[in-house]
């Protein structure tokens, strides 16, 4: 079944051949990164309870050991020419037909492994975690199960060698997010929250589809090789080009939460901690980045596309901020967080040729940093029994020590403290963005520096408000809380992101090694002139940041911290439409919600009382003429035979007619 | 003698049968107003066969008479049962088959 | 192997099996159960051995077989399979046997319900006023229905009067009269009777004899099932255009009475109202499929010299494009009527309500493919010109379907209901694919005609559980189960997941085909379609956030049962081949495409080439073609 395929020659942006190489020794098991996931999912959910004991080992085994398959492809890869480490493994042709010819392959190249050992790696962390988070749920199996449907899903995402791959594991992502957020589905909110998520991401779907749609009537094949041969040789027109893109984008926006389609995130946060650490922060809500980055050949060929992708980038990571300054929920605050540093890498890939593999790079030192954080929001949530409310915590470093040591380093990963894995790669981005040059470089540079401050801001508010401070909290009473460290199973991961968001940056940074190790995919940028010196950038940023720093210690740390929150008619306009998420679900409801209930209820009432009752209409219609038509027949034998004498008489009379005529 | 006789009794006959059948209520009437007719159309076939000199319509008679047997020990039959049920045999009391 | 004929064997099986269980005294109904189950797994077997049989790369029909009929006007018993029949036959082979498990203790479940009302005792007081329904006179649906329906729906005197006629007293004449349609006609062609006098003595008798016989008698049901499944096969069959029509009619006779006779014991009214409303309207685009039929039959006549019904012959014969609208139409709307597609849809909400669940399957899981069936083998080949000019019609009626089956679907309250306005907006996507006349999307479309059996069918078993368990439609009465009923619940989402088409099941692969294949002969109308694939996400999830998550409102709900083992074992076939097609969906679509692609090259019409084909064609990237 699984023939190698030819080598197939595409050009790529610099003019230079892309060798997708036939996939042989090691990496001919590469279907198994996919299939081991999907191979535990299928035991715990086909096994039923008789799987509930060990459901948990099943299904982190099976992440661990597709990790370790990652890691050995990894290693392999390394062990390959520089331009000579994408390979493509052919597994069967899924929907020939006629000139529409889709075939179930993969790609392993520079990119897809980066991903699959952040996703396998983080994954398995998570897996453990969720050991011991989720040890007194009844349907821990289950949720172990969604979560290895999760990896295979996300990891066909990005293996697929065609877009139609992609498509299908996008959507499967959806599916398992949407299976993870209404995990705890007898909560009404959650089983919301979960269709909320799976509709916003079918109409980023539709985006996804109707642009493979365009490159099959264009190119005629969905492969990652045809159509960026295609789009790298010019030979699609610009219109079209920029459509496919604009399509894509739509696609990349709703999976990652990006404006126009933000407002799934904050509420998928009604699913069980580690999922908001997995999916909707580490790896699922990041496709976005890997599908621009991905069709970088495509993007490269439109201005206006990447344009846009820059605007949205730029927009988010203002909504991100501004939002995430004004709740008091630590999940919703850090799922705004997600939105804006997702922003950041939108406006980073939206840069171009420059800008992909700084859009990679925080996006995998986001992945570690915000896993990490998540974990400790879990890790704290779990302590203070099932409280999110960062006004109702306040002291607690003292309680969980670990947890607060690991969650202060994201936070410092995350705010960019020199040093650490968020300084490095928000930093290029801002630097970046600046030297785009012109008015747009300035704005853009701009907006990223203030989203840099506004981060600090937030996160030192979130920081502060949770461990350090007053105790807003009592040990007695009806509320009791009794703060403790989580186990091990759950500290051990934390530990071990806590480092990845400390070294990360650094490792990808230091000696430009991510950048050269994607750059056969992401290409490179030109240096361009430096609008500011590095130098100079960095200082202003660490200023910035030290503004937002300083802004909410003042606020948050000098000051005593209500347990209660102001009611809003006594905030500011900009509170009070940060709390009502900048009103983008006030605006869905009345633009698509309520017109589409109305036109349904319509609609309803048409098929019943128009159509329906047309039919049942011309019914009635016949059966009173019918009715009336009966009285003819009395039942009197002698009026029968008067009628049939008068029609005999007729007949005879029209034949005489017809003879004499 | 001229055929055309014949066909003018016959016509008559059945004329005669068919007011019968329409104006009588007594089913026993109408029933002999019916054989009346079917009698006057054997007639009528009888005078065409010898008119053109062919058998056919001898047959056809045969036919009509047998039928009419056939219809006379049914119609009687059906007329008796409704005269027991009802105590009347006139056809204005029965219109059970209506609407 | 080739001179097997399959085709009939298929045919004579369950038509055999119908008279024999029919024949069954009511009180072996274990043996009538066994034994259908038995024939149908046996047509299913064969069903299968034919598809091995069958060489996909063969042009035009297999298995065919001819022999006179009626000679004089040149119809004869043909049939013959090509991949679209082929397909289809099997998924009805498919789909008949788990109808059989499924509704395994359905009819005798109704038993103690006591649904019928002794006729005659109603009979003087319910048409004794107002001389009330021609057909009335059985008194119980008589009266109950014009009454009832006027309540419920709006008053449609005439029809639920009708509804009486076959509707109720299909039990009782079943049992007694044997085959169930000429034991049904015998008793309501004798009901008019008691409407006067009650006196009569056969009144008597008829009305002890429903009080004996006051349950459904389960050989009936499932001689119906088995004549229905003979008349399913009959339609894909045939290839002579008369035949196709006899079955076509054919198959209304067991579902008019399966909706009828075994629809929901406490609706009597509505039941035999949707009965009827299914006969009328399916009757209705019958006759003028007839007019067409001998329409095709004279133009024949003329061009030949010698009129025929031969599919094959008609198909090469060249029809003036006046003509061939007319005649166009009146398959059309038949096959309209019967798929359905907006606007001639209101049947098929009230049908698959009132249907027993089995029945509801079939009606929507395979009945109604008749009608796509009818448009790719009859409208499109025998009316290319008119079809080409119809085309722009029959689109837009597809894509206001996609919207409108979707947005109504996502306004029902009643689950069955709400199933069946889904399947209009399915039928949509369907009519778009083949009028799209590219063969990418009309291969998507009679592969969707299979997916589309398979996961409403499946959708409609495990809504028919829900009803069973918890005895009535109404989303509102549901709620919480997910924690109740696990498996059910996962079940229940499956094939939901399977109707908004997600990759990884079988839908998805005929959706995308239909999809693509139209946007590259009609973007725009392709893009709006496409944007009812969130609709299809909303009908299906707010479906199930609805019955399934949330807590328990109810308190019936805690206490019911998970899926039994046979419950397991009607769903385990439909759940494997809904992953199985949509991972490996080459099997099938090699059966399909050859068919599909040859139906639309005869007319005249190809794919439209890429604009700007990529320099490496992917042809060149398929294994095998290098090493």
């Amino acid at each position: 079944m699984r023939v190698a395929p030819a080598l197939l020659a595409a050009t790529e942006p610099g003019g230079q051949p892309i060798h997708y190489a036939a996939a042989s020794g090691v990496f001919s098991l590469s279907w198994l990164l996919i299939v081991l996931p999907l191979a535990g999912a299928a035991v715990l959910l086909l096994g039923g309870r008789r799987t509930d004991r060990v459901g948990h080992i099943i299904g982190t085994l099976a992440a661990a050991a597709s990790f370790v398959l990652g890691l050995v492809l990894f290693a392999a890869l390394l062990g390959r020419d520089g331009d000579d480490r994408a390979l493509s493994q052919h597994l069967y042709s899924w929907i020939p037909v006629n000139g529409f010819r889709v075939d179930v392959g993969l790609l392993v190249d520079q990119l897809s492994i980066v991903f699959v050992l952040l996703i396998t790696g983080v994954g398995t962390l998570i897996h453990i975690y969720s050991i011991g988070y989720m040890a007194h749920d009844p349907n821990r199996r289950k949720f172990f199960a969604y979560m290895n449907l999760f990896l295979a899903s996300m990891l066909l995402l990005v293996l697929g060698n065609n877009f139609l791959s992609l498509y299908a594991g996008w959507e499967l992502v959806g599916l398992s997010s949407y299976l993870l957020i209404k995990f705890w589905e007898d909560r009404p909110a959650a089983a919301t929250a979960a269709n909320k998520a799976f509709y916003m991401n079918r109409v980023g779907d539709v985006g996804l589809a109707l642009a493979i749609m365009f490159m099959f009537a264009t190119v005629g094949s969905t492969s990652y090789a045809d159509v960026f041969g295609a789009a790298a040789a010019g030979v699609i027109g610009y219109g079209t080009l920029t459509a496919i893109a604009l399509l894509l984008l739509l696609g990349a926006c709703g999976k990652s939460g990006q404006f126009p389609l933000q407002a799934w995130l904050p509420d998928a946060m009604e699913g069980p901690t580690p999922i908001s650490a997995l999916i909707h922060a580490a790896t699922m809500v990041t496709a976005g980045v890997y599908l621009i980055v991905r069709a970088g050949p495509i993007f490269d060929g439109t201005q206006a596309a990447r344009t846009v992708v820059v605007i949205i980038g730029a927009a988010t990571i203002l909504i991100g901020c501004v939002i995430g300054c004004a709740y008091d929920d630590i999940k919703k605050v850090l799922a705004y967080s997600t939105v804006s540093q997702i922003g950041y890498m939108f406006l980073a890939v939206g840069l171009g040729p420059a800008g992909y593999a700084l859009g990679i790079m925080h996006l995998l030192a986001h992945g570690f940093f915000k896993a990490g954080l998540f974990l400790g929001a879990g890790s704290v949530i779990h302590g203070m029994d099932d409280d999110q409310d960062l006004r109702h915590y306040g002291g607690l470093w003292r309680y969980m020590p670990i947890t607060w040591v690991t969650f202060g380093l994201g936070y410092l990963a995350i705010i960019g403290f020199p040093g650490l894995s968020g300084f490095f790669t928000k930093d290029r981005i801002i630097e970046t963005a600046f030297d785009k040059g012109g008015t747009s470089g300035y704005l853009l540079g701009s907006i990223a520096l203030l989203g840099a401050g506004i981060t600090a801001f937030y996160m030192t508010r979130l920081f502060l408000m949770t461990f350090h401070g007053k105790p807003r909290w009592s040990a007695e009473g009806p509320a009791a809380k009794h703060p403790h460290e989580s186990p091990v199973s759950m500290t051990g991961p934390m530990i071990v992101l806590a480092v990845g968001s400390v070294f990360a940056g650094g490792l990808f940074v230091l000696g430009h090694s991510l950048q050269d190790w994607l750059e056969p995919v992401a290409g490179t940028g030109v240096e361009g002139v430096h609008t500011f010196s590095p130098v100079v950038l960095t200082l202003l940023t660490l200023v910035v940041t030290a503004g937002g720093f300083a802004g909410a210690y003042l606020r948050y740390q000098m000051r005593p911290v209500e347990s209660v929150a102001r009611p809003d008619t006594e905030v500011t306009l900009v509170t009070f439409a940060a709390r009502h998420d900048l009103f983008a679900n006030t605006f869905n409801e009345t633009v698509a919600m309520r017109p589409g209930q109305y036109l349904t209820r319509f609609l309803v009432w048409l098929d019943l009382v128009g159509i329906d009752g047309l039919v049942r209409g011309s019914a009635a219609a016949i059966g009173g003429l019918s009715g009336r038509m009966r009285r003819l027949q009395t039942g009197f034998v002698r009026s029968y035979a008067l009628s049939m004498l008068g029609g005999a008489v007729l007949v005879v009379g029209a034949l005489l007619l017809v003879r004499a005529g | 003698m001229n055929p055309a006789n014949y066909l003018i009794l016959s016509a008559l006959l059945f004329t005669i049968g068919t007011v019968g059948v329409l104006v009588r209520r007594n089913a026993i009437v109408v029933f002999m107003s019916i054989e009346l007719m079917l009698n006057a159309v054997n007639l009528t076939l009888v005078t065409f066969s010898r008119i053109n000199g062919t058998l056919d319509g001898q047959i056809m008679a045969f036919f009509v008479m047998v039928v009419a047997a056939a219809e006379v020990v049914i119609g009687l039959a059906i007329i008796l049962s409704i005269f027991r049920t009802r105590r009347s045999a006139s056809v204005d009391d029965v219109n059970l088959l209506k609407y | 192997m080739n001179t097997v004929p399959w085709l009939t064997i298929l045919l004579i099986v369950p038509a055999a099996g119908a008279v024999v269980v029919a024949a069954l005294p009511r009180r072996h109904a274990t043996l009538a159960k066994q034994l259908t189950l038995g024939i149908t797994l046996a047509v299913l077997v064969l069903a299968v051995l034919a598809t091995f049989a069958y060489d996909p790369d063969k042009a035009g029909f297999q298995f065919g077989q001819s022999y006179d009929w009626i000679s004089t006007f040149g119809i004869s018993y043909s049939v013959g399979a090509d991949g679209i029949s082929l397909v289809l036959m099997l998924l009805a082979a498919l789909l008949v046997p788990v109808v059989v498990l499924s509704s395994w203790d359905e009819v005798d479940g109704d038993a103690t319900g006591g649904g019928r009302v002794p006729a005659p005792t109603v009979a003087p007081d319910a048409t004794g006023g107002t001389p009330g329904g021609s057909a009335g006179g059985t008194g119980s649906a008589g009266g109950v229905g014009p009454i009832g329906v006027a309540g419920e729906i709006g008053g449609v005197g005439g029809l639920g009067g009708v509804g009486g006629l076959g509707g109720d007293d299909l039990g009782g004449g079943g049992g007694s009269g044997g085959g169930g349609g000429s034991g049904g006609t015998a008793v309501a062609l004798a009901a008019p009777a008691p409407a006067r006098t009650v006196t009569i003595p056969p009144v008597e008798a008829r009305g002890e004899a429903a009080e004996r016989h006051g349950r459904r008698s389960v050989p009936a049901f499932f001689a119906l099932l088995l004549a229905l499944e003979a008349g399913m096969i009959g339609v894909f069959a045939a290839t002579d255009v008369f035949l196709f029509y006899v079955f076509f009619e054919a198959m209304l006779i067991p579902m008019y009475f399966l909706i009828g006779s075994y629809g929901p014991v406490k609706e009597q009214a509505q039941r035999s109202y949707a009965a009827v409303k299914f006969l009328v309207y399916s009757l209705l685009g019958g006759l003028l499929m007839l007019a067409a039929v001998i329409g095709l039959y004279v133009v024949s006549a003329d061009n030949l010299g010698h009129g025929t019904f031969d599919f094959a012959t008609l198909r090469q014969m060249e029809i003036t494009p006046g003509v061939q609208k007319l005649l166009f139409l009146g398959f059309f709307v038949a096959f309209a009527i019967k798929a359905p597609l907006f606007p001639f849809h209101t049947w098929l909400p009230d049908a698959g309500a009132q249907s027993p669940t089995g029945g509801a399957v079939l009606l929507v899981g395979v009945l109604d493919k008749v009608g796509t069936f009818g448009l790719i083998r009859y409208c499109i080949p025998l009316f290319p010109d008119a079809a080409d000019y119809f085309a722009p019609l029959v689109l837009g009626l597809a894509v206001v379907g996609i919207f409108y089956g979707a947005l109504l679907a996502i306004g029902q309250r009643d689950m069955k209901r709400l199933v069946a306005y889904t399947s209009l907006a399915h039928f949509g996507f369907i009519a778009l694919g083949l009028f799209a006349f590219t063969s990418q999307a009309g291969t998507g479309a009679v592969l969707y005609m299979v997916n589309h059996g398979l996961s409403t069918g499946l959708l409609f078993l495990v809504v028919g559980f829900l009803v069973t368990r918890r005895g009535t439609r109404d989303v509102g009465a549901y709620g919480g189960l997910a924690k109740v009923t696990p498996v059910l619940a996962g079940v229940f989402l499956l094939a939901g997941l399977s109707s908004l088409a997600l990759p990884g099941t079988n839908s998805f692969v005929s959706e995308f085909l239909v999809l693509v294949g139209t946007f590259t002969a009609n973007k725009p109308l392709a893009i709006v379609a496409t944007c009812g694939i969130v609709l299809a996400a909303i009908y299906v999830l707010y479906l199930y956030q609805r019955t399934m998550t949330g807590p328990v409102v109810h308190e019936e709900n805690r206490v019911l049962h998970d899926l039994g083992l046979r419950e397991k074992v009607v769903v385990a076939p439909l759940v494997a081949l809904i992953v199985a097609l949509g991972v490996y969906p080459k099997p099938l679509l090699d059966i399909i495409r050859p068919t599909v692609t040859a139906t639309y090259a005869d007319i005249g019409k190809s794919d439209p080439a890429p604009t700007h084909p990529a320099a490496a064609h992917p042809a060149s990237a398929q294994p095998g073609g290098h090493s």
